[in-house]
């Protein structure tokens, strides 16, 4: 790390394997604090893998590694997914529940007060769903309910997993000055992409990945 | 730990009154049940009524695997888990938050379906007042031991096949004390017996999952 | 050495003393006075019900305690506890063999609602339940988590169901079915089989679960090899071409 801070993530060798199959096959990566990352590759490379690692939501098989100050191998997962924010492709909160429903279940989760649930939800633009239970909401407009849940959450380290899919031009925009803002503040993010980040406001690294590897490295 | 089984316990119910599954799917299969109960027995002994406390429990144990199946799923879907794996909520309090409000659910289930046994088994209304203390506790019993099997078999594709053949053992004894206790109500008896099986089922349970919950969601 | 001894040596006496049960059981050992030969079942029943109930599934239900607990947490602890539930298995369905064997000349019937047969019966649906919880399950630390509170749980059921069971007998308000007579005066020769029997079934126990051990250490590491080769496989698919 060129600025002496403690890289956020420091993997060495990391091999997930789940149900015999090798997710991970030796990951070696260091990701500094405050810096937008993006990882890059085909279907099947490893990407949500390698994310999912971080989150504390897959367990490392062997090799070792850091996210977040807590040790991998030997470390607290659940102290670890408390410091980390995830945003699958998936939906990510109750389906029968509304916007305002979900986002004040995360703050009381949290021990934060609700009434910081409002801002957020005008922030992300769903203030007039704010009472719409989840699962009649659009794939972008759940795209960023998850933002919105992350935002309530502030973690330290975000990572994000296709968050540009199914977003049109303004969507992308959008997202692209909130990544801006999140690693402004200084948390550190990471996301997944089938390509190279195409945007006109941010200048991430780019990893790309194939086998379960990491196979480039773009500065 | 109890302010998050309330927050998980409201959580529930909130989205059960939303998707009302209970309503409309549990609570008809439970009174079919009971109607096919009294087919089963033939026309000379459907309405006799010392079978129906036992086959008012046989219809409250199926009636259980299905609301178990329910209440895990809802925390299944696979970005649900994720996210809320994030927040870092204390198992203990989860479990009983999911215990609580399965207990809920329950109660209003095996009301009417007692009501139903009343109706269509002949059994005496006297008597089924008389048992509701134990019935109230034995549902209670049954929705910590449904929690605790239900996050055992971990919402994978063999969940719907392997949750009866888990927790029909355990709930065995629930049942016989159940049926007695029951029974002794119609008949005027009173043994403390079946208190004590109940009690001391309800309590292992709830130590267990309290003990062993967050070892079970470790995945 | 002791142990390498001691493990070459389990097979050979546990034949000798199941051997020994046999033949006094079958030839030297009279009949009972009231069950005539049919008594001679003594000499299996209790004691493949001892190794059934306590020693298999205790093996299993303390080896899972020691993995969950930190400081034993290792997949050795895994192992024993899912042996010993398979060997328990056998036991118990022995059990309820010589049972409804047992139970057949004396009530009429192959099975009847004795507490300790209905007990046993469960148990035995516990125990498949163990098996088949653990095949659901690929990855082997969830796996090991989950059979270990499983086998917890059952544990705790173990004296719940039985005086559940035995109450529901005891205490029904109607006739009661059984007229039974179980007890025997057990003296002398029948006394030495008994022992001799209840020793030779428990080293039989851990007997075939050493063996099951050893098969599932091989059989873990046939596993292991094909994990290697996929993974070089997968570093495969990422090498520059």
């Amino acid at each position: 790390m060129t600025n002496g801070a403690s890289p956020v993530v420091a993997l060495s060798g990391a091999v997930v394997i789940s149900s015999g199959f090798p997710l991970l096959s030796g990951v070696d990566l260091e990701v500094a604090p405050g810096t937008l990352t993006v990882l890059s590759g085909a279907n099947g490379a490893g990407k949500t893998s390698l994310l999912r690692l971080l989150a504390g939501l897959a367990a490392l098989t062997s090799g070792s590694g850091t996210v977040a100050g807590v040790d991998l191998a030997e470390g607290d997962l659940r102290q670890l997914r408390r410091r980390v924010g995830w945003l699958g492709h998936e939906g990510s909160f109750y389906d029968d529940l509304s916007v305002r429903e979900n986002l004040t279940f995360a703050a009381r989760a949290l021990g934060r007060p609700s009434d910081g649930v409002e801002p957020v939800v005008a922030r992300m633009g769903l203030e007039q769903r704010i009472n719409t239970p989840a699962k009649q909401l659009s794939a972008g407009q759940r795209r960023r309910l998850g933002l919105a849940w992350l935002l309530i959450r502030r973690p330290e380290l975000w990572l994000l997993d296709e968050p540009y899919a199914s977003l049109d031009d303004g969507g992308r925009i959008f997202f692209d000055a909130l990544l801006g803002d999140v690693v402004a503040s200084g948390a550190t993010v990471v996301v997944s992409a089938h390509d190279r980040l195409r945007s006109d406001t941010l200048t991430p690294r780019t990893i790309l990945m194939a086998g379960g590897r990491i196979v480039g490295d773009e500065r | 730990m109890i302010a998050t089984a309330l927050l998980v316990a409201a959580k529930d119910l909130r989205i059960e009154l939303r998707s009302r599954v209970l309503l409309w799917q549990v609570v008809p299969f439970g009174l079919m049940a009971l109607l096919l109960c009294g087919l089963a027995l033939g026309p000379a002994h459907a309405g006799n009524s010392s079978a129906g406390p036992g086959l008012y429990y046989l219809v409250i144990l199926l009636v259980v695997l299905l609301m178990v199946n329910r209440s895990q799923a809802i925390e299944r879907s696979p970005g649900t888990k994720s996210s809320v794996a994030t927040l870092g909520l204390d198992p203990a309090g989860v479990f009983l938050g999911k215990s609580l409000a399965l207990a809920v659910e329950l109660w209003v289930t095996g009301l009417v379906l007692l009501a139903g046994s009343v109706l269509v088994l002949h059994t005496a209304l006297h008597g089924a007042l008389v048992a509701l203390p134990s019935i109230v506790v034995t549902l209670g019993a049954l929705a910590g031991a449904g929690t605790l099997y239900g996050a055992l078999t971990g919402g994978g594709d063999t969940t719907a096949t392997l949750l009866p053949m888990l927790t029909l053992p355990a709930f065995a004894p629930l049942l016989i004390a159940g049926e007695r206790s029951f029974s002794d109500a119609l008949h005027g008896g009173g043994l403390w017996q079946w208190w004590v099986i109940v009690v001391v089922a309800l309590v292992a349970y709830l130590g267990v999952g309290i003990l062993l919950y967050g070892v079970l969601e470790e995945s | 050495m002791t142990k390498q001894l001691a493990q070459r040596l389990l097979g050979p006496v546990t034949l000798v003393l199941l051997a020994l049960t046999i033949w006094l059981g079958l030839w030297v050992t009279p009949p009972d006075k009231i069950q005539g030969q049919l008594a001679r079942l003594v000499y299996v029943h209790p004691s493949v019900a001892w190794v059934a109930l306590y020693v298999s599934f205790g093996t299993a239900t303390i080896a899972s305690a020691l993995y969950l607990w930190k400081r034993t947490r290792s997949m050795v602890m895994d192992r024993v506890a899912h042996c010993a539930m398979e060997v328990s298995v056998v036991f118990i369905a022995l059990t309820l063999t010589t049972g409804s064997i047992w139970g057949r000349p004396t009530w009429g019937v192959w099975w009847a609602w004795d507490a300790r047969l209905t007990s046993t019966a469960i148990l035995g649906v516990l125990a498949l339940g163990y098996l088949a919880l653990r095949r659901a399950n690929d990855d082997p630390t969830l796996r090991a988590r989950r059979s270990a509170v499983f086998a917890i749980l059952a544990a705790i059921n173990v004296p719940i169901i039985h005086f559940s069971v035995d109450w529901w007998k005891t205490l029904h308000q109607g006739a009661t079915v059984f007229t039974a007579n179980r007890t025997l005066l057990i003296h002398g020769i029948q006394a030495w089989t008994l022992l001799i029997s209840f020793v030779g079934f428990t080293l039989l126990f851990f007997w075939l679960l050493r063996a099951r051990y050893r098969l599932e250490v091989r059989r873990e590491s046939v596993a292991s090899a094909a994990l290697e080769e996929a993974l070089l496989a997968r570093q495969r698919e990422g090498a520059p071409t």
